[in-house]
């Protein structure tokens, strides 16, 4: 334990001298790689309330741009990342969208942690007509589709089916929601009010709770006390899920519980502890790298993704990171094949993206699908033992 | 009943906290006249440097002991060199300069840090305690024994000790307190130490249940103040009722009206507590202090 | 000479800021400068509104950024739900604004000191609360779109032309708060800044004049909101929340409590500077604490209020 923090404390250091060191290249300027870097743009919520969201996004970003250079760059250029911290904020994403476009010239964008600051900055890129991969889940980003943006994560509306789907299998029909009221619960849950119909669930009771709630008993209590519930669905993210299901087993609720993918990462277990156990929620491969069967097409790339990226940072890997891993090689990919950095044709080759195998899921864009994931992207995961597993399938 | 009880203890639960950090609200408040919005931060310390101290291989207590110290050293230096210089400065630009100063104790403590969610072992395990059909976790009992310890020793430290009889003697009239000789600028360095301290107990005594971040003392601040200001500024018992009032209102607003709103429910019960009592519910009718 | 003349007088006033105003698109090298210089412009007509409650009347709000809420979902509700036009939109909000400042402030003017301001940050929180929260009129915690304006057929697009409409408006509320400053009213106002007591003994009517600035205040906001609605297409509810509030407080202190230019240029530092400190990554944040920390322990009547000193203090 003493040792990770001391690297993580040296790692810290040998990022910022490295980042120094850049700067004073940068000022030489006269080097034999002086090429003209390809600049591509984020802005990510590395602050703020999505932070544990915007965080990895941003370190994968640096790490995956940091080793395209160290192989010889892109196309024979180097790659220059222009990342900015929007904290969460949409009117600031939106300026720094502005700046990207107008005072950076980036010829593509990764990026938006939240749905809310990517529907902020999608009109500038849109305008100006360069590609933008978002990191966000919500639907409304890429439906309808528009020319210039596409998404690499999940939307939370397959979340719902994929957990609904298991609920039908095991035989529960009434169940309850708790949901965070931040962007991310609720959309979730309004997503998956949407979708019951179509697995013959209702909803007996549908509670919520605010994104820095220390307790959520009182709402607990209340689905506790409504007859006939089977099953509880928890849409959240961040810290908010972790102290449901510690309260969920501090008021002794036996149901079976879910958890949605925005808690799809190892330190929910940590964080939740002995309550964790028998959870279950949807997850994309990366979570269980190391027991995916070796013919799996994922088992490869996930396994180096993880293995990259906490070598790198001394932290467990999350979905989110997982998202801007895509994003990032999607677009590089698409570069690569467009042999041009002409953003019309990088917008072409990402639309023109087939079978590209992610840490998300396998990817096949069309004109009217900017997102074309297969439906490999979500596995029922269980938590047995402090780790996750793929779920035993009922039959 | 049983749902009843579940609500008390959650409200106690949370309320105690905000408890703990308008005492620290009061304590500043009393004796130089500032809101201290850097209040919550120290909560944060508190939690996260005890998580980062323990993860380094330090024990619990030990690592406990280094991040109230950690934090009663940010107080002191956050009254020298912020406050102090400062002094004639009117209050709402006091205020700022503890924004400023709460902005930059999270800017260093996401560096220091990290940008993830924390958590440490409660203290005596996490089986809740079976009460009349209700439960309760025993971190919680933990939360309340330190909350009600902090409380005695303080009216002690205040009633017995003369560096607390001093204390109160600047918070009641600075000029009357400097003409008997006491160091008014050294009572005042007190004041922030010990809120510091204070925070940061609570901060360690709270992060098994309410997980800890480098920027959860917004939300404590926000409580805190608010708990300070219902209760009455400037009053301890004050500090106390408010504290477990919110508590308490947003438990049975989440449990009876609604989920959604009950941030809601408590800010308007608030409103209407000081529409009555205009200067809370022990702020009496005292000629305004400032 | 003229610099003298800028702090002092209402006209130099004016005319220092309708310089600037036309300065700034001759050297803007992109269109994001003129999108900062116009988000300045928003930010500066709200923080008048402020300083007309917090400067000109004395009365801490820690919750005006649940006005500006208002005024920028008014514009996205009105013409999507409404099929109202999107400027009758933005007047109704204005108008929905004072009212509710009316309603509101009359009885919690009634509070003093940091009473007063822990009701407002209650006011604030529940406009945010509820605009997050009521999402099939809201859109929820993502947003909603907001359309687009246009003006007798003519539609507003473009950082020139909002930089033209927002510079527009920050004018004309900078010349109504530079009369009410001068007016009866303003006289009564800063009787009240100076001693509520003092001011009653006066024969001024204080609870009224307070709500009036409240109520003006609030409008200010209000119209400032739809403006920033309306140029992004796009709200949020965070745009109520406690930490814009708090923005808008840090605005008109550090700019210098109480004066039309203290609220143009707090609004331009708390606008600018977080993108003057992008460089800094990590320590952006920090920087950006110990900065308002520095600025409020050396100048802690304000930037314009010392400037002014200094400057008159030469001239003398």
């Amino acid at each position: 334990m003493g040792t990770t923090i001391v690297r993580r404390w040296m790692l810290r250091a040998a990022a910022v001298s490295t980042a120094v060191s850049a700067v004073v290249l940068h000022a030489g300027g006269s080097g034999a790689l002086a090429a003209e870097p390809i600049r591509i743009g984020a802005v990510l919520s590395v602050t703020g309330s999505a932070a544990f969201l915007g965080d990895p996004e941003a370190k994968t970003l640096k790490i995956y741009v940091d080793e395209i250079n160290r192989k010889g760059g892109l196309l024979g250029r180097p790659v220059q990342l222009v990342l900015y911290d929007d904290g969460g904020d949409a009117n600031k994403a939106r300026t720094f969208a502005t700046r990207l476009v107008g005072d950076n010239k980036v010829i593509a964008m990764v990026g938006g942690t939240g749905t809310g600051t990517t529907l902020a900055m999608m009109p500038v890129f849109e305008e100006a007509e360069i590609p933008f991969v978002s990191l966000a889940g919500g639907i409304e980003i890429v439906e309808p589709a528009r020319p210039f943006v596409f998404k690499t994560p999940h939307t939370d509306k397959t979340a719902c089916q994929k957990v609904f789907e298991d609920m039908k299998l095991r035989g529960f029909t009434k169940i309850a929601l708790i949901s965070g009221t931040d962007g991310f619960g609720k959309s979730m849950r309004n997503q998956c009010l949407k979708v019951t119909g179509d697995y013959g669930i209702s909803i007996l009771a549908d509670e919520s709770y605010g994104p820095a709630d220390a307790d959520m008993t009182p709402q607990l209590n209340k689905i506790k006390n409504t007859a006939g519930v089977q099953a509880v669905l928890n849409p959240g993210f961040g810290q908010g899920p972790a102290i449901v299901t510690r309260n969920y087993a501090q008021l002794g609720i036996s149901l079976p519980f879910y958890q949605s993918h925005g808690v799809a990462s190892k330190s929910f277990i940590e964080l939740a502890g002995s309550a964790a156990e028998g959870v279950r929620l949807p997850a994309p491969a990366l979570l269980v790298a190391d027991k995916l069967a070796p013919e799996d097409k994922q088992k490869a790339v996930v396994s180096e993704y993880k293995k990259t990226y906490e070598t790198a940072t001394g932290q467990p890997v999350s979905t989110f990171g997982g998202y801007a891993f895509d994003g990032i090689q999607l677009l590089v990919k698409a570069i690569e094949r467009a042999k041009s950095v002409d953003p019309r044709a990088i917008r072409d080759e990402l639309e023109a993206t087939r079978d590209y195998v992610g840490v998300t899921g396998i990817y096949t864009m069309a004109p009217n699908d900017h997102l074309g994931l297969g439906a490999e992207s979500f596995r029922m995961l269980e938590i047995k033992g402090g780790e996750w597993v793929p779920a035993a399938q009922p039959r | 009943m049983a749902e009843f009880l579940q609500l008390v203890f959650s409200g106690l639960t949370v309320g105690v906290v905000y408890a703990l950090v308008a005492m620290g609200f009061t304590l500043v408040y009393n004796a130089s006249d500032v809101i201290n919005f850097a209040q919550g931060d120290f909560v944060m310390i508190g939690g996260m440097g005890t998580v980062f101290l323990a993860s380094a291989g330090i024990a619990l207590p030990l690592a406990a002991l280094i991040a109230v110290l950690a934090a009663v050293v940010v107080g002191l230096l956050l009254h020298r060199l912020a406050i102090e210089p400062a002094r004639r400065a009117t209050p709402v630009t006091l205020i700022m300069i503890t924004i400023g100063a709460s902005i930059f104790i999270k800017g260093v403590a996401l560096i220091a840090f990290d940008k993830q969610f924390h958590s440490l072992p409660a203290f005596s395990g996490s089986d809740p305690i079976a009460v009349a059909g209700a439960t309760i976790l025993p971190q919680s009992l933990w939360v309340a024994s330190g909350a009600l310890a902090l409380f005695a020793g303080l009216s002690l430290f205040l009633k017995k000790t003369l560096l607390g009889k001093a204390l109160l003697a600047t918070a009641a009239n600075r000029l009357a307190a400097r003409l008997v000789g006491i160091n008014v600028a050294a009572i005042l360095a007190l004041a922030f130490g010990v809120s510091a301290a204070i925070g940061a107990v609570a901060g360690i005594l709270v992060t098994p249940i309410t997980l800890t971040r480098y920027d959860v003392g917004t939300l404590f601040a926000l409580k805190g103040f608010a708990a300070a200001m219902v209760g009455g500024m400037g009053h301890p018992f004050g500090a106390i009722a408010g504290g477990l009032a919110i508590g308490l209102l947003e438990a049975f607003g989440a449990g009876y009206v609604s989920s959604t709103y009950k941030d809601a429910v408590a800010f308007l019960a608030i409103l209407l507590v000081l529409f009555v009592m205009p200067r809370g519910l022990f702020g009496g009718r005292s000629v305004e202090r400032v | 000479m003229m610099l003298a003349a800028a702090f002092t007088s209402r006209r130099g006033t004016l005319l220092l800021l309708v310089a600037v105003m036309l300065l700034v698109p001759l050297v803007a090298p992109s269109s994001f400068y003129l999108r900062v210089a116009a988000l300045v412009w928003i930010f500066a007509l709200a923080a008048l509104g402020l300083t007309i409650v917090m400067g000109y009347a004395g009365q801490v709000s820690l919750g005006h950024a649940g006005f500006l809420g208002i005024g920028a979902y008014a514009v996205a509700i009105g013409p999507r739900h409404l099929a109202l036009d999107p400027l009758l939109s933005l007047a109704l909000g204005a108008l929905l604004c004072g009212l509710v400042a009316y309603l509101v402030g009359k009885p919690i003017l009634k509070l003093k000191g940091y009473y007063l301001a822990i009701a407002t940050l209650g006011f604030g929180l529940i406009v945010a609360l509820v605009l997050a929260s009521e999402s099939a009129v809201t859109g929820g915690p993502d947003g909603m779109p907001v359309a687009r304006l246009s003006l007798f057929g003519w539609r507003v697009t473009g950082a020139l032309t909002w930089y033209w409409v927002t510079a527009g408006a920050l004018l004309l509320g900078a010349l109504l708060a530079l009369n009410v400053e001068a007016s009866p009213t303003g006289r009564a106002l800063r009787a009240l800044h100076d001693s509520e007591i003092a001011a009653a003994g006066a024969g001024v009517d204080v609870a009224s004049k307070k709500l009036a600035a409240f109520v003006i205040g609030a409008v200010y906001a209000g119209i400032a909101g739809a403006l920033l609605a309306l140029m992004n297409g796009l709200i949020t509810p965070e745009t109520a929340g406690f930490m814009h509030s708090i923005e808008l407080v840090a605005m008109v202190i550090i700019g210098g409590l109480g004066s039309v230019t203290g609220a143009v240029v707090g609004a331009a530092f708390l606008v600018v500077l977080p993108q003057a400190l992008t460089s800094l990554q990590e320590y952006e944040q920090a920087v950006l604490g110990l900065l308002i920390m520095v600025f409020m322990i050396f100048l802690p009547s304000g930037i314009v209020p010392t400037l002014r000193r200094l400057v008159l203090e030469r001239a003398s």
